[in-house]
């Protein structure tokens, strides 16, 4: 079931990847970003069961950080959304070039 | 039995995700993303990891997810149909490099026997009777990870202070 979880964890990494790529809305970009995280999560986990109790101790990190992304991100996005009443990232490419 | 189990989990896990990256209002993907939260803690308790499942139930699904949800509604994106989708050429090329990317990490990985196993499982079955399934993280976590965890607090307050003042309207 270790092999199984760590081919699971990189499907949903995949995917995270896929829709960062794909998507333009910066809401749904931040739930990508969850997803990879999540996936990392995952391999943790899995390998823990080969390797010992860190792994455990491991995703207990990547869950305060991924806390902190979450409410320092959406903040970004309530900011930028009071300049342009939009959450697409078509509107807000001014320091793109 | 938890073979059985775990491919449910997993099959709901990547449904979930596909069916958040496709589907169109910010709403109905979030509650796609909270179907594949569910799964992944399912799948924790499967592998063995309780304590990691609970968190997972009250950090993901709980608090991150609620935060999640008051932007969407604070900002009134419920009902936001403008397609933001890229074109299909673009889903075609996004899905092609993912799955690539994600056959070629999880062959070094994924193959069996490729990982080594160092007994762990038996040692995390050992410590959950002895400590319960909190005790058995919380003890490495206090001994052997304590900077790890006061710099964690640190982080936490930077971000607490942090989204006030981005989301205040006059700093």
């Amino acid at each position: 079931m270790i092999t199984q979880s760590l081919w699971l964890s990189a499907i949903l990494f995949g995917l995270g990847v896929a829709g960062v790529v794909f998507r333009r809305n910066a809401i749904i970009l931040f739930m990508c970003i969850e997803l990879m995280l999540n996936a990392v999560n995952l391999a943790f986990v899995a390998i823990s069961r080969s390797v010992g109790i860190d792994g455990q101790v491991f995703v207990f990190f990547v869950m305060a950080v991924a806390a902190a992304e979450a409410a320092v991100g959406l903040a970004i996005v309530i900011s930028v959304f009071r300049h342009t009443e939009s959450v697409d990232t078509r509107d807000f490419n001014l320091l793109r070039w | 039995m938890i073979e059985l189990l775990w491919w449910v989990f997993a099959a709901l896990a990547i449904g979930g995700g596909i069916a958040m990256l496709m589907s169109r209002t910010p709403i109905a993907s979030l509650l796609f993303l909270v179907l594949t939260f569910f799964s992944l803690s399912a799948i924790y308790v499967l592998l063995g990891a309780y304590f990691i499942a609970a968190l997972q139930v009250i950090v993901y699904a709980g608090a991150i997810m609620v935060l999640f949800l008051f932007t969407i509604m604070l900002l009134n994106l419920g009902h936001d149909y403008r397609n933001d989708l890229r074109g299909a050429g673009w889903i075609i090329v996004a899905f092609t490099t993912a799955g690539v990317g994600a056959w070629a990490v999880s062959r070094a990985f994924g193959v069996e026997g490729a990982l080594v196993d160092l007994g762990g499982a038996e040692r995390i079955d050992a410590a959950v009777t002895e400590l319960n399934a909190v005790g058995a993280v919380a003890m490495p976590l206090f001994r052997d990870y304590v900077v790890p965890f006061e710099l964690t607090s640190i982080l936490l307050l930077v971000a607490i202070i942090g989204a006030v003042l981005l989301a205040k309207r006059r700093v």
